[in-house]
């Protein structure tokens, strides 16, 4: 009776947590995941989660060969990542990132395409580098400028802009489509290899490892240390603040997109000349939005986005072993990476904020 | 403090959650354990036995194993690999998997020795699949779609030990590798005689007054409906198959295409059998692998129309009880067994497969109860005639494009402009599709008069 005006559960914002805390936090909530997983694969399959874990691991690491495709799918999410960090860093929500990687790689897939009788390689990795750039941050640009002229909304227009994308990238797939009426490219250049990745030191993939190191490497550098970078967490936090330092709001914004846009499209660059050599709506797939958990649970540090998109394409390629080696639907692992997935979200909420009960509520309220 | 308590309490929810999760399925659990137990080993042992294999394959070792010519592999040790490109939800690739164990049951590899991938589109994930099985140890590797093959060959080209077979393709004959095959049955024969099976059916409704006033065109044609794919060869030889089955029994026929730009896409085939339908079609057929074409049409059927469909792969009697009359199919295990039986002998897939019903690798589905009287007696008429040589599907006296009768048509296309340059596919007034000594993909293209191409699907 005396407890009834309180509620039974007492949600307050934390302040700040201790950073081991917030990974204490964030180790139980996948241990966690995996217990839940665990329980739902046996309830469903009869199989033994230890060995399904197991065959996750396979999956993404069994054999040198899967290590590195795993590794050139993290690369791609850690580099979307990087180029989404600076946007969201200024409270600008691009949620354009996949037809800013699908400009890139039309671009990229164009020069390969119409350069790759003519042109030596090194001549069109240069010109895929660029124009990717170009393209991505074109794409980044146009609803950057609406949004410091004309104050619009960014969110429905960058997205809207995925879909304009996805559009033109289907027109191009249908023109460049091979062999006719097949609705796919194929392979660019098969049997010259012209503007495809050379290998490095005999490693396919090390080119994309150089590259995406260094602009994340870049971006950290850029994001902490540099003037402009500082610009930009001044006007995440208050453009109305940063306005009365003196920094121009709208130059930032624009400057700031195409810089997103240029690393989104450069994305879109090492997917095609580096990894696909073809061109399809699915070279983004999707993962413009996931790049979005990437860079948001890392708190836009680049360095931690290597952990994220690691983990994020671990479960990817573990769900599609367990599918294929336990012959189960693929949806069945999808839900293993829903669960996982949730928790780890989950367990930011309990970062951000504490949970009283009833009884301890006052007591502790004071911590 | 509190931080522990939050932890204390997400625990508290999540057990809560599994507590929740695990009574749901922990009923049956306990009476599958041991099976289950039984199985995971075995796949286990699937794994592990090919996991030697791995390691050398990314060194230059050619693995013994996998050689493309000489001595065969023992049925223990072949490890068949297969890229589907939906999963067994859809006819067609349900079709395939089915084949492909049966073949190996028939030929006594163990059915753990498949490692099967689906769900895999028709892009660069082909390629990451099919390397991911070379090195899981596959000797031989299939693709089941069209659009898989870019990627097939490329992956044949870095894995020259693995035999890669593209289902279908257009350059085994031209890539000059030994290790890259295609493969096809005639399923224009199946389609044909499917057909036939509408015709019968289209003769019942003119005899009886039944056809409605809508499905008669101006010029007094019936109007058939087709629900095509995508609008190339495979599926252009396909429907114009179709088409020719049903004007061998009834003459004046017209038909409508139209293409959902998907393999499989339950929704867009019902829209595109609906649009058909509201053309006035009345017979649906469909070269698309889901049941929503044949759905829509028995959902218009209890309506009240008067419409019937010919489905493709699978019988459509359970989606479409009295709506379907048959569907043309594959029987994939006649290819799979033979390709693997060369695996087992050490001798060489030929480049290029296709047959049809003279080897059992075409048939139709059961005939549904709305099948016109003798329907059955015909069909087998109609087969036997097909298998022995004597009826021959693109007869050019039975068609003709822009009114004339077509005296040439060249197959292959040896420059990479879509345009055939040389191989020619009509002999003696027949157009032979198929024809291995050219490929074994489909290449008839021909837009033949009375079959109007909708493109906007």
């Amino acid at each position: 009776m005396t407890h009834s005006h309180e509620p039974l559960i007492h949600i307050a914002k934390r302040d700040g947590i201790v950073w081991w805390k917030g990974w204490l936090i964030r180790i139980a909530g996948v241990v966690l995941a995996l217990i839940v997983s665990a329980l739902f694969i046996y309830g469903l399959t009869k199989l033994n989660p230890v060995k399904v874990y197991g065959a996750m691991w396979q999956g993404a690491f069994g054999t040198s060969k899967r290590t590195w495709v795993t590794i050139r799918d993290m690369l791609m999410l850690l580099c979307i990542g990087v180029g989404l960090a600076p946007a969201f860093a200024m409270r600008f929500w691009n949620i354009g990132a996949e037809g800013q990687i699908l400009m890139g790689g039309c671009a990229t897939a164009a020069v390969m395409l119409y350069g790759g009788a003519t042109m030596p390689t090194w001549l069109l990795l240069v010109l895929g580098f660029v124009v990717s750039l170009i393209a991505g941050a074109v794409w980044g640009l146009i609803p950057a400028i609406f949004k410091a002229r004309w104050n619009t909304n960014e969110t429905l227009f960058t997205l809207m802009m995925n879909y304009l994308a996805i559009q033109i990238t289907s027109f191009l797939v249908a023109k460049w489509e091979n062999p006719y009426g097949s609705n796919t490219v194929g392979i660019i250049n098969k049997s010259t290899q012209a503007g495809w990745f050379p290998a490095i030191f005999g490693q396919q993939y090390m080119l994309n490892v150089i590259i995406v190191l260094a602009v994340t490497i870049l971006m950290f550098l850029y994001l902490r240390y540099s003037k402009q970078g500082y610009e930009i967490a001044v006007v995440g936090e208050s453009e109305n603040t940063a306005r009365y330092a003196g920094i121009s709001v709208k130059k930032v914004i624009i400057r700031t997109m195409a810089i997103s846009g240029a690393i989104c499209g450069l994305s879109g660059f090492v997917a095609v000349s580096g990894a696909s050599h073809t061109i399809s709506t699915s070279t983004a797939g999707g993962r413009g939005f996931t790049a979005i958990i990437v860079a948001w649970m890392a708190k836009f540090n680049t360095f931690v986005m290597i952990l994220i998109a690691l983990l994020l394409v671990f479960l990817e390629k573990g769900a599609q072993q367990i599918a294929s080696q336990f012959r189960l639907n693929d949806y069945a692992s999808n839900v293993v990476m829903g669960i996982i997935l949730f928790f780890l979200l989950g367990s930011e909420f309990f970062i951000n904020y504490s949970v009283h009960f009833r009884h301890h509520g006052k007591e502790v309220s004071q911590a | 403090m509190k931080k522990i308590f939050a932890l204390l309490l997400a625990l508290c929810m999540v057990f809560a959650l599994a507590a929740c999760g695990s009574s749901a399925g922990s009923a049956p659990a306990a009476e599958e354990a041991p099976a289950a137990e039984e199985a995971a080993p075995a796949a286990e042992e699937a794994v592990e036995e090919t996991a030697p294999a791995e390691e050398p394959a990314e060194a230059e070792e050619p693995a013994e194993e996998a050689a493309p010519a000489g001595e065969g592999i023992a049925a223990e040790d072949l490890i068949v690999g297969m890229v589907c490109v939906e999963d067994e939800n859809s006819g067609y690739d349900y079709a395939h998997i089915e084949g492909v164990e049966t073949a190996m049951a028939n030929l006594g590899i163990p059915a753990e020795n498949l490692i099967l991938k689906v769900d895999i589109p028709e892009d660069e994930t082909c390629y990451d699949a099919i390397v991911d099985l070379a090195e899981q140890g596959c000797d031989i590797v299939f693709t089941d779609s069209y659009g898989h093959q870019s990627y097939a060959e490329q992956a044949a080209v870095d894995y020259p030990d693995v035999i890669v077979v593209s289902m279908t393709g257009d350059y085994a004959w031209t890539t000059g590798l030994d290790n890259y095959k295609n493969a096809f049955p005639h399923t224009f024969e199946s389609r044909y005689v499917s057909g036939v099976v509408a015709g019968m059916k289209l003769q019942e409704m003119i005899d009886n007054g039944e056809v409605p006033e809508t499905g008669i065109d101006a010029d007094g044609n019936y109007k058939l409906g087709y629900v095509g794919a995508y609008p190339y060869a495979e599926v252009v030889s396909g429907y114009t198959a179709f088409y020719l089955g049903v004007k061998s029994v009834v003459e004046n026929v017209v038909m409508d295409v139209r293409f959902t730009n998907s393999w499989y896409d339950p929704i867009g085939e019902a829209a595109a059998a609906e649009a058909l339908m509201a053309d006035g079609c009345f017979i649906i057929s469909q070269h698309a692998d889901s049941t929503g074409a044949p759905g829509a049409v028995q959902a218009a059927r209890d309506g009240g129309a008067n419409v019937y469909c010919v489905g493709y792969n699978i019988s459509m009697l359970s989606v479409a009880p009295t709506a379907a009359l048959t569907s043309a199919s594959n029987n994939w295990s006649v290819f799979y067994t033979e390709a693997l039986q060369h695996m087992l002998d050490g001798s060489e897939i030929p480049t290029d497969w296709s047959e049809g019903y003279a080897t059992g690798a075409n048939y139709i589905t059961e005939l549904g109860e709305s099948c016109a009287e003798g329907t059955a007696e015909k069909v087998a008429e109609v087969e036997a005639a097909i298998a022995d040589g004597s009826l021959q599907v693109f007869d050019t006296a039975n068609f003709t494009v822009g009114g004339e009768t077509v005296e040439s048509f060249l197959a292959l296309d040896v420059d990479g402009d879509f345009v055939g340059d040389e191989g020619e596919a009509i002999i003696d007034g027949v157009f032979y599709e198929s024809n291995t000594d050219l490929r074994s993909a489909p290449y008839f293209s021909l837009a033949i008069d009375g079959i109007n191409q909708l493109i906007e699907g």
